[in-house]
């Protein structure tokens, strides 16, 4: 079990948290014209990388705020995690 | 006979004045306080406990703690029955009650041990070669009977009676394992102020210093091991857990740990749990866990009597107790010489056999200067003896060890086998730890840590006690400085321990000329020397296909005494270094572990939160049967006298239909949305417009997933200019929360919007029925409830006996009906005054059966038919698809996929009989006489029988649905073996203009 440290309360245990997925995925803007390719790459395509990736956590049972995780996906070391309008220190 | 094996001094660690009755395959027998069922066991001669897995051989103890792969044994009766239980591992307990396992009719007399005489028919992988044909058989004759023939103990079939607890600790270092090196870091860390856990699997703390003859200061092992374990437990901050094995290490340096709590109590108190699970979260973790003696193979090496060495040591030194009395020591190492040195201080006189040339050890240099003879350059050929052993073939070794020169026989009545020691390496190599193999002790230990873990003392390949100590004491005081900076350091005291020669790298002896016996690598899973060979020879080459065919090491000890012979081996034989063979992966759990402890106090009642509606007990007084919708209990229908389920709903169903009935719709998900972006929001989340909705207004809603796929409806109402109340269905209440809370943090943060689960502050009472306006109009007489004043989708506040009500014209059955929300703490209260207003009415309570039963006949959708494969042209909700603005899935609708002519839409169903009532999951086909596979068209979601025309009535996802109406079709369920022809009708069944919710 992971413990991931969230921005808002500290360190807690995984099972308080759900996972986000990918959190460099941008939602195209509301009302914008968009090609299907484009549309699909959004809503079903993502990498998946050996190593660092940035995603989203949800502190689901406890302040119920997303925020952003650095995480090894093949260590799980998890390098930093932020609020959402904030960068990593990195 | 009775305790005729127990040595001559009592300088071990039990207690002869008390004594302590048991009893083993219905003998008794008796052992006495400290004593394991092992030890008790041997002390009164007894050396055979059970059949090996796939042969049926006799065997007995090899190991004398968590190594041991042999003597295996169903403890207790009844429901606290619990098979393959290391008898090494059994504190001994008044009124233990054991058996042997896989042997019958007795463990002396074994029909299985024909298996033994067929061997060369059961070589490894015979299951792949031999039971291959006809393939029918396999399931039904060779599986079954293979399973049974090569068996374990047996799984008692009552519920376990006994109780298992969770804890949760937290500190700066964990140690695991309590010899020298685990004993020196504890008492530095815990010096330097560090919160410690010491873990000790044993019932005493010390591990190798309890059976070393070795002085550290001016005290012997065991007085300083005595004397240390008292420091650390007058420290407030450490704790001491013995009985306590870490058998996992996960991610984040989580650990597991089992505590064996009450296993070894008489009488324990009534809420003492048997077992208590700990997790562990430790800042850092110092792996002191020692190593495990190897066993050598040589011929006919696993009759009862042939154990390690150590083993017999520390039978003799912490149990009091003689594994024979005419021993035999084979050896490839100087440890061994120990155990031969305890023997002759009970005068006992050892055959001594040493692969080695000569050896100068301290040790050995005693053992000679007492003028015992020992046999350098000879090894064990084979061993004679059916149910213990009874002699060995032994002899001289060539040059290269190859061949035997001359071979004795000699008697003895049991071996004690050292091929030097394994470090235990399975907790740091689960950490991710990648271990390197050390060419001085011919092992693996940990190398490059991926956690933060630190092996010390033997399991860290450093097998002296000077070695161990200083490790331990500078890692214990490192790490704790980590945490507390205080640099209290403390010295590492002086020791003293006999010098040993190096080992001889040899593990496997030859086969007597002309002879074929078995020679086992791993006792657990019968696998031999032969077994590896063939393996090799038939071409796997991998150590983890090696490993897979031949069953090497995974059987339940997981290859504690195996894996490196094994290893070894095919080594040898591949002429590689074992390093270039690698090892196959440690994984948890590194000793077996109850499921009760794993499941712990989840049972029952308490495997889930339960959650109640506040009018609950009502419905519990008024004979309601519940269903469990996620973790809420609803009453599904509330029988009268006599009545089954359907008479019951059907009942309710109709009441509803032709006077008024009232429900608990307290569950239902509610979320409070406020700001001056509410509207804004709402227009995003909902397919449907927003932005015009009136103050005192509520509007259905449905909301897509990005894919287009359906996710919720619900009403949401206006309550003021930027605030709303949203309901959602009971299901999806929290995923609606969360997907509301992840677009108004991550995607739109700026949008001026909170959201608030108000699910357990509102108490919901639908009451529905054409008579519902003229009783709430009793109940509310100051409030116009007509037509005008309170029109379909409006909502007004009111107050009755000073209880805040908000009373919302809305239906679910498609009825004329109204929900009542009152403050939680009010909802019984509001609920009986309805109950009693009503009953000049009719009224009776209506549970979720008729609820879907009322859903159903109107064609509401719910969440049979939005199962996450629907997009809103599906399921007849294209209507609430908004053209003008855009929302979370829009660009999804306008894929070719989802809106092509031929998509599965929603139809209802009746059958052309009127009666037979057609089950959900139904396949739905043209013609049921064709060939399979038939085509399919869709599937049934909801059933119901219909109340008002008094049929039955199905919703079905069916292809190209529209166009279907007015067609006869079959429902198959092939399950059940049943095809009903049924008539496609529109699935809005009853009022489908909807004209009775409006009226």
């Amino acid at each position: 079990m992971l413990e991931i440290k969230c921005p808002y309360c500290g360190k807690r245990s995984q099972n308080e948290f759900s996972y986000g997925g990918d959190a460099t995925v941008k939602r195209p803007t509301l009302g914008e014209e968009i090609s299907t390719e484009d549309w699909d790459n959004f809503v079903y395509f993502r990498d998946n990388p050996r190593g660092k990736h940035t995603e989203l956590w949800h502190h689901v049972s406890g302040c119920r705020q997303w925020f952003k995780a650095s995480r090894d996906t093949a260590t799980h070391e998890i390098f930093d995690t932020c609020k959402m309008n904030e960068a990593f220190n990195e | 006979m009775s305790n005729a094996y127990r040595t001559k001094n009592s300088t071990g660690l039990i207690n002869k004045n008390k004594k302590i009755n048991f009893s083993f395959n219905g003998h008794t027998y008796h052992g006495y306080e400290g004593d394991t069922l092992a030890s008790a066991l041997i002390s009164n001669g007894i050396h055979l406990i059970g059949r090996s897995f796939k042969y049926h051989r006799p065997r007995g103890f090899l190991g004398v703690g968590v190594e041991e792969p042999n003597a295996m044994v169903q403890l207790h009766e009844g429901n606290k029955s619990e098979p393959n239980i290391m008898a090494t591992e059994v504190e001994l307990v008044e009124g233990l009650k054991a058996k042997s396992q896989n042997c019958w009719p007795s463990v002396q007399f074994d029909i299985g041990e024909v298996n033994n005489l067929l061997n060369r028919f059961f070589p490894a992988g015979f299951y792949y070669k031999t039971f291959m044909w006809p393939k029918s058989f396999w399931m039904k004759i060779y599986e079954p009977f293979i399973r049974k023939a090569a068996g374990m103990g047996v799984a008692p079939l009552q519920p376990d009676p006994d109780r298992y607890e969770h804890n949760y600790e937290h500190c700066d270092v964990l140690i695991v394992g309590s010899g020298p090196s685990g004993l020196a870091s504890a008492l530095a860390a815990a010096k330097n102020g560090a919160r410690v856990i010491l873990a000790e699997d044993k019932a005493n703390f010390g591990g190798s210093l309890l059976t070393d003859e070795v002085t550290i200061g001016n005290m012997s092992g065991k007085e300083w091991a005595n004397d240390t374990v008292a420091q650390l437990k007058s420290l407030p901050n450490v704790i001491m857990k013995k009985r306590s094995q870490v058998f996992g290490y996960y991610d984040h340096n989580m650990t597991v740990m089992i505590e064996r709590v009450s296993d070894h109590q008489e009488n324990p108190s009534k809420y003492t749990p048997r077992q208590r699970l700990h997790y562990i979260r430790a800042g850092e973790v110092i792996v002191s866990t020692g190593s495990i003696e190897r066993p050598i193979s040589f011929g006919n090496n696993d009759r009862p009597g042939i154990l390690l060495a150590s083993a017999a040591k520390e039978y003799m030194k912490v149990y009091e107790t003689l594994v024979g009395k005419k021993p035999i020591i084979f050896t490839n190492n100087d440890t061994a010489y120990s155990t031969a040195l305890e023997f002759l201080k009970n005068d006992i006189v050892p055959v001594i056999l040493d692969t080695r040339n000569n050896s100068n050890g301290e040790l050995v240099k005693e053992v000679k200067q007492k003028g015992i003879n020992i046999r350098f350059n000879s090894g064990i050929a084979d061993t004679k003896g059916h149910l213990k052993i009874k002699s060995a073939v032994i002899g001289e070794l060539d040059k290269d060890k190859e061949n035997f020169t001359s071979l004795e026989s000699i008697d003895c009545d049991c071996i004690c086998m050292s091929g030097g020691w394994t470090p235990t390496v399975h907790l740091s190599s689960q950490a991710g730890n990648k271990l390197k193999f050390n060419e001085e002790i011919d092992a693996f230990v940990p190398d490059k840590k991926r956690q933060r873990e630190s092996a010390v003392g033997a399991a860290n390949g450093s097998f002296t006690l000077n070695q161990s100590l200083a490790e331990g004491f500078q890692v214990g005081f490192d790490l704790s400085n980590k945490f507390t900076d205080n640099n209290i350091e403390t010295n590492t005291p002086n020791s003293k321990e006999p010098k040993y020669e190096k080992h001889e790298r040899l593990w496997c002896m030859p086969l007597p000329q002309g002879k074929k016996p078995k020679r086992f690598i791993d006792f657990q899973n019968d696998v031999a020397v032969s077994d590896v060979e063939l393996a090799i020879r038939e071409g796997f080459r991998s150590i983890e296909h090696v490993k897979r065919y031949t069953t090497l090491g995974m059987a339940g000890d997981q290859g504690k005494t195996s894996n490196l012979n094994g290893l070894q081996y095919v080594s040898n034989i591949e002429k590689k270094i074992v390093p270039e063979v690698g090892h196959t992966t440690f994984r948890p759990p590194y000793t077996p572990v109850t499921i009760g402890a794993i499941v712990g106090r989840e049972v029952g009642n308490h495997y889930l939160p339960t959650r109640k509606s506040p009018i609950h007990n009502w419905h519990e007084e008024n004979n309601a049967v519940f269903v469990a919708a996620g973790l809420w209990q609803r009453p599904r229908y509330y029988p009268k006298e006599s009545e089954n389920m359907n008479d019951a709903v059907n009942r309710e169903a109709a009441n509803v239909r032709k006077n008024v009935g009232i429900c608990d719709v307290t569950t239902l998900g509610k979320i409070d949305i406020k700001g001056p972006d509410a509207p804004e929001f709402l227009n995003r989340v909902y397919t449907n417009a927003w932005l015009k909705l009136p103050v005192g207004k509520a509007r259905y809603g449905v909301m897509l997933r990005e894919d287009g796929m359906v996710f919720d409806d619900g009403t949401t109402s206006r309550l003021s200019e930027n605030h709303f109340h949203m309901t959602t269905t009971t299901a999806q209440a929290a995923n609606v929360l969360s997907h509301l809370e992840y677009y108004l943090q991550v995607v739109w943060p700026e949008l001026d919007v909170n959201v608030l689960s108000t699910t357990e502050q509102w108490s919901g009472i639908a009451v529905a029925g054409p008579k519902s306006r003229e009783l709430l109009s009793k109940l509310f007489p100051n409030i116009d409830l007509s037509n005008e004043g309170l029109p379909f989708m409006g909502l007004v506040d009111t107050n009755i006996d000073g209880i805040f009500t908000r009373i919302y014209r809305i239906s679910f059955s498609g009825e004329l009906a109204y929900e009542v929300n009152v403050e939680s703490n009010f909802g019984l209260h509001m609920w009986k005054k309805i109950m009693d207003e009503g009953k000049a009415f009719n009224i009776e309570p209506y549970g979720t059966e008729a609820l879907s039963t009322l859903r159903i006949e109107m064609g509401h959708v719910a969440g049979a038919e939005l199962d996450g494969r629907a997009v809103p042209f599906d399921v007849g909700l294209n209507g609430m698809v908004s053209k003008k603005k855009d929302f979370i899935g829009k660009r999804s609708l306008s894929k070719e996929a989802f809106t092509s002519e031929d998509r599965q839409t929603i139809v209802g169903l009746v059958p052309l009989d009127k009666r037979t009532k057609i089950p959900e999951g139904s396949h739905i086909v043209e013609n049921d006489k064709v060939a399979s596979p038939v085509p399919k068209l869709g599937h049934v979601s909801s059933s119901c029988w219909s109340v008002e025309y008094n049929n039955p009535f199905s919703i079905a996802i069916i292809k190209d649905g529209k166009n279907k109406i007015g067609k006869n079709l079959f429902a198959v369920s092939p399950l059940k073996d049943i095809s009903i022809p049924v008539e496609v009708v529109s699935s809005h069944y009853v009022d489908p203009d909807g004209e009775r919710v409006r009226s």
